[in-house]
């Protein structure tokens, strides 16, 4: 676990007490996925990771919405609650909150998470409740078939837009940014050591993580990220995120503009001190937020990687202070006292 | 002077002014020294939506009735005896509810032209002769008090103010209530500011000082305390208790209490008492909406809580999806619906009993949930705890049909004691259910109660996937298959069905009337007053009241073919009347009004005698 980042997430969570492997994450159910799909890449890459956690399976739950990536707890050999689209947020904060032994994660895609549950999501993430929401980017609806999602780009020809999508995109970053996510990072289903660094952190973040992984549909969106994926390309492209290290790959680098934002210049253009060093502990959202804009227009430059990583108390902990506070300064409920308060009178 | 004191058996005071005067706390804090005197009562308070509407206007007027008496009483009563009107506007809402001969207190310093013309007023209503069938007392409350705290350093605005306690001051003397708590409760409310607390204290005193010595009043009541059950007793609201049952229910099912919710009137007052309990180990999250409140409930019942919503028809339409997962998951889940007029928004803070279909079958696919409705403001501690044994013994979501009336409403409580509430305990799954000792089978149902198993995320061993999709029997492994589906839309349905619920009893105390009348929530007062009125005239009536809408008692179909004649009063369009209809192959005789406001009892005591004397 890195010491940079809080470590407090999993620290309620009791450990395993054997060592785990890959093996006992996987569920004895068939994967139903379209062949090819990049959700079987992060099942994988989940399923690898978990027991680097080191913490009870049993004490794992995966909660998810509905979308194909939403069948996902049905693969984890945990606990898992398949619920209703756009409202795994919700359902997670309740079990997270009453439970703060369990490490809650959330499986979710870009419709469910950014159309019909927009709003559990945004207030999940200001509440900072102890979860790992983990939202599988495909920019286009899967399961119904191919229509355009809140993340599909301008002019998009769906079934449903023949003529092109109208609404400009989410940018699930920006969002969840703007809504001061404690943690917010960005990876790719075909990049698995990346993949998992990034969950190792999300876990071990006390607080609510949202992690965006773009994940290919090669069915209704194929190549929506090739360009990060093409060995050729994706090296110009993909800036990567990593902390106290400046935001630069070989050909481009990012510096603050003269107009307070951010921009991506060419690497030799500028001095090695004018490259913004990347800080994910920055309380201050606005450069985060200006890293997430940095891929518009679309893939010309694409950062990767944790964009923030805050520290602040998470809704769980403080609800249980508000408990225990409670019970220290009153002592326990009794019922009996709770029912013979207030004004009473006796009839004999 | 001795003034002359009158012995009453009851009275029904309305307490009536704008929603800024204090009417709702005036009405209260008289409730508590009723209470406290040892009358039975029920109370009634009926107010706008608006918070402040527009000063002295007729949607302005916010009203308490209090219904006190030397025996028990059923309802808040019909038609008040004393209207205490603070300014023309109440004086016009609510002159139409008063028999002839009523006393009218009104507080003469409001009755201006302005005021008087807000609400259409060409005179004043005090000064010609238009009141002259009532005993009009024109008092001039505000004068009064703000030359009684003349000698107090506050504003003219916070010594106006307090006219409200000075009114208290005298209908607490004029019916001889006890006066000692509200003294402390003044001082208490207004510890903060205690210019404003002996002001307060000082109005109080001044006006019940003013009905000792003025001549205006020169008679005083003496209602006696009422014969109740020896125990100890509260005045409690139907919100309140519901609140207090949860609680209880919490304890008795040795179950942590999760309430998620979302503020809707009139049910937002359970969030608010319940968050006060922390102590007990209950959690109240707010929620972003209602779909989340009703959600993080579930999530919390996964994880082995009592989970809980509290809201309002608008809500239940929210949360319908969310109760449909519950229903497949088959997770205990308690939803409180205190209903209010509709649709839509309709009338937030009037009564109704509209929601009853909607809790049956507004949701999607076959969909069964068990009812319950409490009868009165303190039933609703029971009904509570009852939603509570039912969601956990059989895992499945439980609506929990309060309404306005109920909630708002009050009367004395006899106090349970813990150690009679019952244990509604169940304990959670722990052991592989398999027959080869390993495996678990989250489907696998009790043979008895056909609930599954209720096996929480923290538990070795048992680790499995739940979800809103079709289950196979047993394994709980996603099935498409035909005959599974067919076979768990029966199942969850026998589960309901099969839910133990006491028969359903019948007062007819010679056994041979020919007509029955039946109710169900919240009509249970006005009800069981009618057929007193109607027994006191002679004629024979029976009466029973439904408090498990579904299922239904085993016995209500040999109940509802004992009688000649069903009648049902109900404040919805028919709604139970069309499922016994359906069920039971009864011609119910439906009587319906859907005002926002409980029946009077005189009104459904002519409805019953009609029905007994037609042929």
């Amino acid at each position: 676990m890195s010491e940079s980042l809080n470590g407090k997430g999993l620290a309620l969570v009791p450990r395993a007490e054997g060592k785990q492997t890959l093996k006992d994450f996987k569920s004895d159910q068939e994967v139903r996925w379209c062949p090819g799909c990049g959700d079987y890449a992060i099942l994988a890459a989940v399923q690898s990771f978990m027991p680097e956690l080191g913490i009870k399976r049993e004490n794992t739950v995966f909660v998810s919405g509905i979308g194909c990536s939403s069948r996902f707890p049905y693969y984890m050999n945990t606990y898992g609650f398949h619920s209703i689209h756009g409202r795994a947020p919700a359902i997670a904060t309740g079990l997270a909150a009453s439970r703060p032994d369990l490490s809650v994660w959330v499986i979710t895609g870009d419709g469910d998470a950014l159309s019909i549950g927009g709003n559990h999501l945004i207030h999940a993430l200001r509440r900072n409740i102890n979860l790992n929401i983990l939202l599988f980017n495909n920019r286009i609806y899967g399961l119904t078939k191919g229509q355009y999602s809140p993340t599909s780009e301008i002019g998009k020809i769906t079934k449903s837009t023949p003529m092109g999508s109208l609404d400009k995109p989410f940018n699930p970053i920006s969002l969840a940014v703007g809504a001061e996510a404690g943690f917010v990072a960005r990876t790719i289903d075909s990049d698995r050591k990346h993949l998992h660094s990034v969950l190792r952190e999300a876990a071990a973040h006390q607080g609510t993580s949202l992690v965006e992984i773009y994940q290919n549909c090669n069915i209704f969106n194929d190549n929506a990220f090739e360009q990060l994926k093409d060995p050729e390309k994706r090296d110009v492209i993909t800036l990567r995120l990593e902390h106290g290290q400046p935001i630069a790959n070989a050909t481009q680098a990012v510096k603050v503009a003269p107009t307070g934002g951010l921009e991506v210049v060419a690497r030799d253009s500028i001095a090695e001190s004018e490259i913004l060093v990347h800080n994910v502990h920055n309380p201050d959202p606005s450069l985060a937020f200006a890293l997430s804009r940095l891929d518009e227009p679309a893939f010309q430059h694409v950062p990767i990687g944790i964009f923030r990583s805050v520290d602040r108390p998470s809704y769980d902990s403080l609800m249980s202070e508000q408990l225990e506070m409670a019970v220290a300064q009153r002592g326990q409920g009794d019922l009996d006292e709770l029912l013979q308060g207030g004004d009473t009178w006796k009839i004999s | 002077m001795t003034k002359q004191v009158q012995q009453l058996d009851r009275v029904i005071i309305r307490f009536a002014g704008d929603s800024g005067d204090g009417m709702q706390l005036t009405g209260d804090r008289f409730t508590a020294e009723t209470a406290s005197f040892g009358n039975d009562l029920s109370t009634l308070p009926n107010f706008p939506a608006e918070i402040r509407a527009p000063a002295g206007t007729l949607p302005g007027v916010s009203s308490f009735q209090l219904h006190f008496a030397d025996h028990d009483i059923l309802t808040p009563g019909d038609a008040p005896n004393v209207l205490v009107a603070m300014n023309p506007a109440a004086l016009k809402a609510n002159i139409s509810d008063l028999p002839r001969g009523a006393d009218i207190i009104a507080n003469a310093d409001e009755f201006t032209k302005r005021n008087l013309q807000k609400v259409g007023y060409d005179a004043n209503p005090l000064e010609d002769e238009s009141l002259a069938e009532w005993r009009l007392h024109s008092v001039p409350l505000t004068s009064l008090t703000v030359k009684a705290l003349e000698e107090f350093d506050i504003s003219k605005k916070d010594a106006e103010r307090a006219k409200n306690m000075f009114a208290l001051g005298l209908l607490s003397w004029l019916y001889g209530r006890p006066v000692e708590a509200t003294i402390k409760f003044i001082e208490t409310k207004f510890a903060k500011k205690p210019a404003i607390a002996k002001s307060n204290v000082a109005a109080f005193n001044a006006g019940y000082n003013y009905g000792e010595t003025t001549e205006a009043f020169s008679v005083s009541y003496e209602i006696k305390p009422a014969p109740l059950k020896a125990g100890l007793y509260r005045n409690i609201s139907g919100n309140q208790a519901l609140a207090y049952g949860l609680i209880a229910a919490s304890v008795q099912a040795k179950l942590p209490l999760f309430l998620g919710s979302y503020p809707i009137t009139p049910a937002s007052d359970i969030l608010h008492e319940l968050s006060k309990h922390k102590r007990f180990g209950i959690r109240t999250f707010q929620a972003e909406d209602e779909i989340a409140g009703v959600g993080a409930a579930l999530g919390a019942a996964f994880g082995g809580a009592l989970g809980v919503t509290t809201t309002s028809g608008p809500g239940v339409a929210l949360k319908a999806e969310t109760v449909g997962l519950a229903v497949v998951t088959e997770l205990p889940l308690i939803v409180v619906d205190v209903q209010r007029a509709g649709p839509s928004t309709g009338m937030p803070t009037k009564t109704e009993q509209t929601d009853l279909l909607m809790a049956l079958y507004g949701r999607n696919g076959e969909s069964p949930v068990p009812v319950i409705a409490p009868a009165t403001p303190s039933d609703c501690f029971d009904a509570a705890i009852e939603a509570a044994r039912i969601a956990v013994k059989y895992r499945t979501p439980v609506m929990l049909l309060s309404d306005g009336y109920l909630a708002n409403g009050s009367e004395p409580w006899k106090l349970p004691t813990a150690a009679e509430l019952p244990d509604i305990s169940v304990p959670y799954t722990v052991e592989p259910n398999g027959e080869d000792g390993v495996t678990f089978l989250p489907f696998k149902r009790d043979t008895e109660t056909l609930a599954r198993p209720w096996a929480i995320p923290g538990t070795p061993g048992l680790e499995h996937r739940i979800g809103g999709i079709e289950k196979a029997d047993g394994t709980g492994n996603i099935s498409y298959d035909p005959n599974n589906h067919d076979l768990m839309v029966r199942l969850r349905q026998a589960k309901i069905d099969g839910i133990d619920v006491p028969d359903l009893e019948v007062d007819d105390p010679d056994g041979d009337a020919r007509v029955l009348v039946l109710g169900w929530g919240s009509t249970y007062g006005p009800i069981a007053a009618a057929t007193r009125r109607v027994r006191r005239g002679g004629a024979k009536v029976a009466q029973a009241h439904l408090r498990h809408l579904n299922p239904f008692p085993k016995n209500i179909g040999e109940v509802l073919k004992a009688y000649d004649k069903v009648l049902l009063p109900e404040i919805n369009l028919g709604q139970l009347a069309l499922l016994l209809r359906a069920k039971f192959l009864v011609d119910i005789i439906s009587y319906n009004r859907v005002r926002g406001l409980p029946f009077k009892a005189e009104e459904l005591a002519g409805v019953i005698q009609e029905v007994i004397d037609s042929e």
